[in-house]
């Protein structure tokens, strides 16, 4: 599949935006489990959040809207509990939502994840404009969106502080990078990921609460996306895990208080120079 | 045991930032070379850009059997769909086995892409990076929730095999002037420069904003700092030591500091040679991004908080009397051997 060479999706240009919020659910702290045999991990039972990157993402979105006016839908893919994580985005203040579950989507990579989302783009576009968070906290690879914007055969961007509206047809972004800013104009529709500094989300609505409660959630499978078995999930997936394990970081704690401190400083000192890191400087 | 053919080598995305060469790009052709010998194949380092500090010839000397130009006015600002279109091409025309690149912003948005494109699969920000002698494929370690986990990933079928590699992983080792190789200037059609993104300008920022990532020191306050004005005690240290500032989530909560210093899951994840806990309790978003650091140091009032159950060395008191003691110290050692 290569995305340079489809067709692009033509810009509606009717003033009113359709705009994508693709969702990930991931586990609330650190009681995560993995299973060992497919290496992936076991989100059954441990408590779950929305993305708190894509939480900025839902944001910008519902602040474009209330500046252009449209419609915010949010797309997740997920097991079954990552319906609360659509019924979360319906209550901050989502128009609509496309739960994305079935068994045959499970342990995909990114590339199979990209996939049926990419997919469920089309199926329920077409949109102006798909925003994501920079990546996932679990696991952190900030890969799928990209690589849904190259399948959709749309434009994107990554590390985005700032959107600003140009025309009817295209956005200028600030993308913050390791060396400072880069601002770059893209034609829509495009998919941008976003940075925590963009926005602050807002908290939900009681009215959004409600709509959340009454919504019914159709859960959307394989067949909904006229994907085949071979496309999602593990049989989709490019890369197969080998193996996880816990890293063994070695140390040996040493806590100094009251009378101990300078000790401690002078423990600290010794640490900085033997590993070199004092007594280079050359002093004016 | 199946080999790749020594035509079927590894290619590097060479990263250049403002016309410079970043180190990523010996670190990974260095790398590149250990893996290649091998599978006895060949090693491409390729660059794009429109001006370099460094000569191209210089990849040879860290382990490039071809060094790849594509050098044109068009490359000054980055452009995602230029670079992915010129990476895709490349991919396509020496068909390499392995595709590595630094996990840099450009890294991590040029890779998917390109990886989407080519229907193959790509395993990010690893960390360890291994040849499977048995099979010829390449292991790729990554860690996962913050480092809590690490996962091995293989693309077992399909091709090229593609990573990005968290910078600063590998140690560079010597140049070797006497080694040859070829560098080869590539051209592209207008076509390949084509783009529905324009990059507008690029302004770096002052000095104090250096990306914390690439830091060997990194101080970091939290919660415990009190306000923004204490930063410049951080500032002060961290200045001694040549390192940079960073924070938890609170004190960029409490806008103290930029979002660009926020150290933990949904900052940056660093792994300095030496970071500084300062007035940080060690929330797990927060001990995730860091845990791996060589040496660290916690200050912090509370003996109970769960960051001294990370540290090296704990220093357990008022924040506002430890840190300046701390100058002192160095002051006077810096003194002395200065």
């Amino acid at each position: 599949m290569n995305g340079l060479d489809q067709a692009p999706i033509v810009y509606k240009g009717s003033g009113l935006l359709h705009i994508a919020v693709l969702i990930k659910q991931v586990p609330d702290s650190d009681d995560v489990r993995m299973d060992e045999e497919t290496g992936t991990m076991i989100r059954e039972g441990a408590g779950a959040i929305i993305n708190p990157l894509d939480l900025h993402a839902l944001q910008e979105a519902l602040v474009i809207r209330s500046l252009k006016g449209g419609k915010v839908t949010a797309l997740s893919m997920g097991p079954s509990q990552a319906e609360a994580a659509l019924r979360e985005a319906l209550a901050l203040g989502a128009d609509d939502v496309v739960f994305l579950s079935d068994p045959r989507f499970a342990a995909s990579d990114t590339y199979a994840t990209a996939r049926v989302l990419a997919a469920a783009c089309e199926k329920t576009g077409p949109y102006d404009l798909i925003l994501a968070g920079e990546k996932a906290t679990d696991g952190e690879t900030g890969q799928v969106g990209p690589e849904v914007a190259v399948m959709l055969g749309i434009p994107f961007s990554t590390y985005v502080s700032r959107i600003e509206f140009h025309g009817v047809d295209s956005v200028v972004v600030t993308r913050t990078v390791e060396d400072g800013i880069e601002r770059q104009k893209l034609l829509l529709p495009c998919l941008l990921t976003v940075l925590r500094n963009i926005n602050e989300p807002s908290m939900p609505t009681l009215s959004g609460k409600k709509a959340a409660r009454r919504a019914a959630l159709p859960v959307q499978g394989l067949d909904f996306l006229g994907l085949s078995p071979d496309e999602t999930g593990l049989n989709g997936s490019a890369t197969r895990v080998v193996k996880i394990f816990h890293p063994q970081i070695e140390r040996s704690p040493r806590l100094f208080k009251g009378e101990e401190i300078w000790e401690g400083i002078k423990e600290l000192l010794e640490e900085l120079e033997s590993r070199g890191i004092l007594g280079k400087a050359v002093l004016p | 045991m199946r080999r790749g053919s020594p035509s079927k080598g590894f290619l590097v995305l060479g990263e250049i930032r403002s016309g410079c060469l970043h180190s990523a790009t010996l670190e990974l052709t260095s790398k590149a070379r250990l893996l290649a010998d091998n599978l006895g194949i060949e090693v491409s380092t390729l660059l794009m850009y429109s001006e370099i500090d460094t000569e191209p010839e210089t990849l040879v000397h860290y382990g490039a059997d071809r060094v790849l130009c594509v050098r044109d006015d068009r490359l000054s600002l980055f452009d995602q769909e230029v670079h992915s279109k010129i990476l895709c091409r490349i991919i396509e025309e020496i068909d390499p086995e392995i595709v590595l690149a630094p996990a840099t912003t450009s890294g991590r948005t040029v890779m998917p892409a390109v990886a989407a494109m080519l229907g193959t699969g790509l395993t990010a920000d690893c960390t360890e990076l291994e040849i499977d002698l048995d099979t010829g494929l390449l292991l790729q370690t990554r860690p996962a929730i913050g480092g809590n986990i690490m996962a091995t990933i293989k693309t077992p079928e399909r091709r090229p095999q593609m990573a990005t590699v968290r910078p600063r992983t590998f140690a560079i080792p010597a140049p070797n002037p006497d080694r040859r190789g070829r560098v080869t200037a590539m051209t592209f059609t207008d076509q390949c420069f084509e783009s529905r993104i324009k990059p507008l300008g690029h302004e770096r920022f002052q000095e104090d904003n250096v990306n914390i990532q690439d830091r060997d020191i990194i101080v970091s306050g939290g919660k415990g700092m009190k306000k923004e004005d204490n930063f410049s005690l951080l500032r002060e240290l961290a200045g001694l030591l040549d390192g940079g500032v960073g924070a938890s989530r609170a004190a960029v909560d409490n806008k103290w500091i930029g979002y660009s210093h926020q150290v933990g899951l949904s900052g940056k994840v660093v792994a300095p040679k030496v970071y500084f806990a300062v007035g940080i309790s060690g929330s797990v978003q927060h001990l995730a991004g860091m845990q791996t650091a060589e040496l660290v140091v916690a200050i912090n009032k509370d003996p109970e908080a769960p960051i001294f159950r990370v540290a090296d060395i704990g220093l357990c008191g008022d924040l506002f009397d430890i840190v300046p003691r701390v100058i002192e110290g160095i002051r006077a050692r810096e003194g002395v051997s200065g």
